[in-house]
């Protein structure tokens, strides 16, 4: 029985995680015996999902599937599931996601583990590692369903290449109204999002207010990266609670994380430890922040980060 | 208005992790356990819908006798009463069916619980609940304002904001924005004493089949010492040559 992917795409756009997502099924379906079928809303003819592991493209059309809505999507890839007989259905860790997944592993009475970081560790039953503890520890959970729903962490497979070329089929499924109305989207569009962010800036009350924080745009923006910020600042209105990262904020598994002026609270470091390099420039050499990371610089944000974003353009200079 | 608002008892978010020898369950020594703090937002939110337009808030939770002191600490900042379903909390799926039940019983119009526990991280349980129930749902809410019947709700998307209408009877995944850090409360001697006399009230639960186990646990492996540089030349050479991640 195939596994069905939900390859969200942007305007169009299939993102890395959701490659990274359709790359992952295939590396289950291989191992099963079975091909991975990619189910998307929006046009992928020229998207060329095959490369990234796909065997198979399904077009779920619906006006309502135009703009996102939890409901209707959950309804849309459950009937798909079933038309498919797809027995796993794979789901990225975006914010969407993690909304329709509950709906959907209710509609076909499946078990569902999110934060999952790896390939499955057997495949009868069904056992997947994931994360618990918001990354402190991880589990091992066997799901016991016929059907079967899986969350991919972001970063946690990587993109993988095929040769494959993926026919696409058209699949219409029957929605009705949903009870809940989006009236309007209020997104960001010059902005590297954190969800997205190969790389994250992030800076805590070492910056000592939020008149300090030109430097820290700049330094992201020289690195094609995403700003964020700990809990206290965030707290303290320097920044907007949607650049709040931590257990309480959002989670960061980036390739990249630079904490500037953070110490390094637990729930601070719970939050972004999915990320693969950390690096920690601050004043104390005995901030928390050092244990946990990968890299670090003790000296003061003000004369570091100026230099890092110099030596940086330089860097890209050359490298070109 | 009717508001249930769920509970999850959770270790502290400072609490260090460990589990029993053989990795199968969670070590409770020495653990000090809060009310998840993703539900507290909802809570602290939930009075304000109690003090400003006269709504009931009950909290629940789904476990043993050992989570009555973090439903009690509910009750002494505000909640009217408090139900424990005795089962254990086995998966989402199994959570999701018991407290279906207790909103069916308590015909409650509103349900907040947290996106997610801060312990298991499944974010599941408010979304099977919405199904089960047959209510509509909004996840990870940042606001939430109710007029008569009518909701406008906003909820946290990568990237932005959006702003949603609905209708009552409705299940809310909350966070942080429903009320802020600041408008939450620490309980007073007034209300501990109160809470002692507030109903709590314990409903058996049904093994209703969980549809997934956990086998094992593991700590993550310890990392390798920081490599401390000078400058940021070498930082930048390090990420680019060792960690080749710019």
């Amino acid at each position: 029985m195939p596994i069905l992917v939900y390859a969200e795409s942007d305007q169009g756009i299939f993102k890395k995680s959701t490659q990274e997502l359709i790359s992952f099924g295939r590396a289950m379906a291989d191992q099963m015996n079975t091909e991975v079928v990619a189910a998307v809303t929006q046009d992928a003819s020229s998207a060329n999902l095959g490369q990234y592991g796909a065997q198979k493209v399904l077009h779920l059309q619906h006006a309502t599937l135009a703009n996102f809505n939890a409901e209707s999507v959950a309804e849309a890839l459950s009937q798909a599931a079933r038309a498919t007989q797809a027995d796993i259905v794979i789901v990225s860790s975006s914010a969407n996601s993690r909304y329709m997944a509950p709906l959907m592993a209710m509609n076909l009475e499946a078990g569902y583990v999110p934060n999952v970081v790896g390939l499955p560790s057997s495949y009868g039953p069904l056992t997947v590692p994931h994360n618990v503890f918001t990354n402190k520890a991880s589990a091992y959970t066997a799901l016991q369903s016929s059907i079967r729903v899986i969350g991919l962490s972001k970063n946690a497979y990587g993109v993988h290449h095929y040769d494959t070329s993926a026919g696409i089929s058209n699949y219409s499924p029957e929605l009705g109204a949903s009870s809940v109305e989006v009236t309007s989207t209020d997104k960001a569009s010059n902005k590297v999002m954190i969800a997205d962010a190969e790389v994250v800036v992030s800076a805590g009350r070492g910056l000592k207010g939020p008149e300090n924080w030109a430097m820290i745009e700049e330094l992201a923006e020289v690195m094609g990266a995403a700003t964020a910020c700990s809990k206290p600042v965030s707290d303290l209105g320097w920044r907007p609670h949607s650049e709040h990262v931590g257990q309480t904020g959002k989670p960061v598994a980036a390739n990249l994380y630079i904490a500037i002026g953070i110490s390094g609270a637990i729930q601070h470091l719970a939050g972004i430890n999915s990320s693969k390099v950390k690096v920690v420039i601050n004043t104390d050499p005995e901030a928390p922040f050092f244990k946990a990371a990968d890299y670090g610089i003790v000296g003061d944000a003000f004369e570091v980060v100026p230099d890092l974003i110099q030596k940086l353009k330089e860097f890209q200079a050359q490298n070109a | 208005m009717k508001i249930l608002v769920c509970i999850s008892h959770v270790p502290d978010t400072t609490s260090k992790i460990n589990f029993n020898a053989d990795q199968t369950e969670f070590d409770t020594n020495g653990v000090q356990y809060v009310i998840n703090p993703n539900d507290e937002f909802g809570l602290t939110r939930a009075l304000w819908f109690k003090e400003k337009q006269g709504a009931a808030v009950h909290v629940v939770n789904v476990g043993g006798s050992e989570t009555e002191p973090t439903l009690r600490k509910a009750l002494a900042i505000g909640a009217d009463e408090a139900l424990r379903v005795d089962q254990p909390a086995t998966d989402g799926y199994s959570v999701a069916q018991a407290l279906a039940q207790v909103v069916k019983e308590g015909q409650y119009d509103l349900v907040i619980a947290g996106r997610e526990s801060i312990d298991y991280n499944g974010g599941m349980v408010p979304g099977m609940l919405a199904k089960l129930c047959g209510f509509g749902f909004v996840n990870t809410c940042i606001s939430l304002e109710i007029d008569g019947g009518s909701v406008t709700a906003v909820r946290e998307i990568d990237g932005g904001k959006e702003t949603l209408k609905t209708t009552l009877p409705l299940i809310i995944g909350g966070q942080k924005g429903l009320v802020e850090e600041s408008d939450l409360r620490i309980p007073n001697m007034r209300g501990i004493m109160q809470a002692r006399t507030k109903p709590l009230h314990v409903k058996t639960g049904e093994t209703t089949g969980a549809k997934s186990q956990t086998l094992r646990y593991e700590k993550p492996t310890p990392k390798q010492a920081v490599t401390l540089v000078d400058n940021a030349e070498q930082l930048i050479n390090l990420l680019h040559n060792e960690a080749k991640v710019i």
